[in-house]
């Protein structure tokens, strides 16, 4: 990939990004009183990480035994409310060990 | 009575040190999984500096690494980045009148999940002085932390590379496990995600349809179904 077409890529990921943060603020002074407009925008994060992560965390290191192992590990601290660098910085040392031993 | 606004630079650098230390390390992350997908260490710099953004970052450095096209970016990122749209019309109630459209054009450029949480829940309305100081610090940790990451990742052998992998499932299980727990409808969100997500991935016709869009086809799938299953009445930041 050349530096003309990487440069495309990061310039519609930030205009758009940018065009979602912009607008409202800028140009619409009311507030959004639908309840269903609201609930859809307060669940949309959620279902977009929802989407990301499964099946795709199974198929993120060099073995699925590995990742299965990973993302159980992950799943267990993340219950338990530890930080995103903790169950991350966790997820990769699990992977990293049963790598080895498997 | 309402407090005098918050307009100061000073105020704002000391409520943004916080938010600036944890992206430093999430965008240290980042660094490493965008020289992991092939990304060059300045592209990953140029998006952090860009974007200012986590989920769609990743999800941006994935498809630019499956060359997706240049509409499934800009629909990915719409749908993963449009919550930003209500907090900037929520922080549009909060912000002092006085903030013209360029002062308003610059602010919304740095609203995060955290610098939205933190300004919009301030006692009084927020100025454009204590805005600036408030971004400015998450903006340098983003950044600095993204160039260490994807320097320190191009030195990194193949089997660190391989468990860091998981790094960034890691981070979203953080977010929405957590979540799940807390409220039974995201919980029902996220399982309607999951359970299409792998449909498309493994039956025979759909797993044909590229990442882009099944992302965008499920999210807004479980998102509308969870809104008219469970529409939410109060008043809540996300």
């Amino acid at each position: 990939m050349d530096w003309i077409q990487m440069t495309c890529y990061i310039a519609v990921m930030a205009l758009v990004t940018y065009a979602v943060r912009c607008l409202p603020l800028t140009l619409f002074r009311r507030e959004i009183t639908n309840v269903y407009i609201r609930s859809f925008l307060e669940y949309i994060p959620y279902a977009v990480l929802g989407t990301m992560t499964l099946p795709d965390v199974l198929y993120s290191t060099g073995s699925m035994g590995s990742a299965v192992v990973g993302l159980i590990a992950a799943a267990a601290l993340a219950y338990m409310e530890r930080s995103l660098l903790t169950v991350a910085a966790a997820a990769c040392l699990v992977v990293f060990v049963a790598e080895r031993i498997l | 009575m309402e407090k005098a606004v918050m307009n100061r630079w000073a105020d704002g650098i000391r409520d943004g040190i916080p938010i600036g230390l944890g992206y430093l390390s999430v965008s240290f992350t980042f660094g490493m999984m965008a020289v992991s997908c092939g990304i060059p260490v300045w592209a990953a710099v140029a998006i952090s500096m860009t974007n200012l953004t986590s989920a769609g970052q990743f999800a941006g450095i994935s498809m630019i690494a499956a060359s997706a096209s240049f509409l499934e970016v800009a629909l990915t990122q719409l749908v993963i980045n449009i919550r930003y749209a209500l907090m900037s019309l929520s922080l549009s109630q909060r912000l002092e009148k006085t903030v013209k459209t360029m002062g308003r054009m610059g602010i919304s450029f740095g609203i995060t999940d955290e610098i939205f949480a933190v300004a919009s829940t301030k006692e009084s309305k927020v100025g454009k002085r204590y805005m600036a100081g408030l971004i400015f610090v998450p903006y340098i940790g983003w950044t600095v932390g993204t160039l260490l990451g994807a320097a320190a990742g191009t030195f990194l052998p193949e089997a660190i590379r391989s468990a860091l992998g998981i790094a960034i499932y890691g981070m979203f299980l953080a977010i929405i496990v957590p979540a799940a727990k807390k409220s039974f409808p995201v919980f029902v969100v996220i399982l309607i995600a999951v359970a299409m997500s792998c449909v498309f991935r493994w039956a025979p016709v759909l797993n044909q349809v590229s990442s882009g869009f099944v992302i965008i086809i499920c999210s807004v799938t479980a998102a509308i179904v969870g809104a008219v299953l469970f529409p939410k009445r109060e008043e809540r930041g996300l």
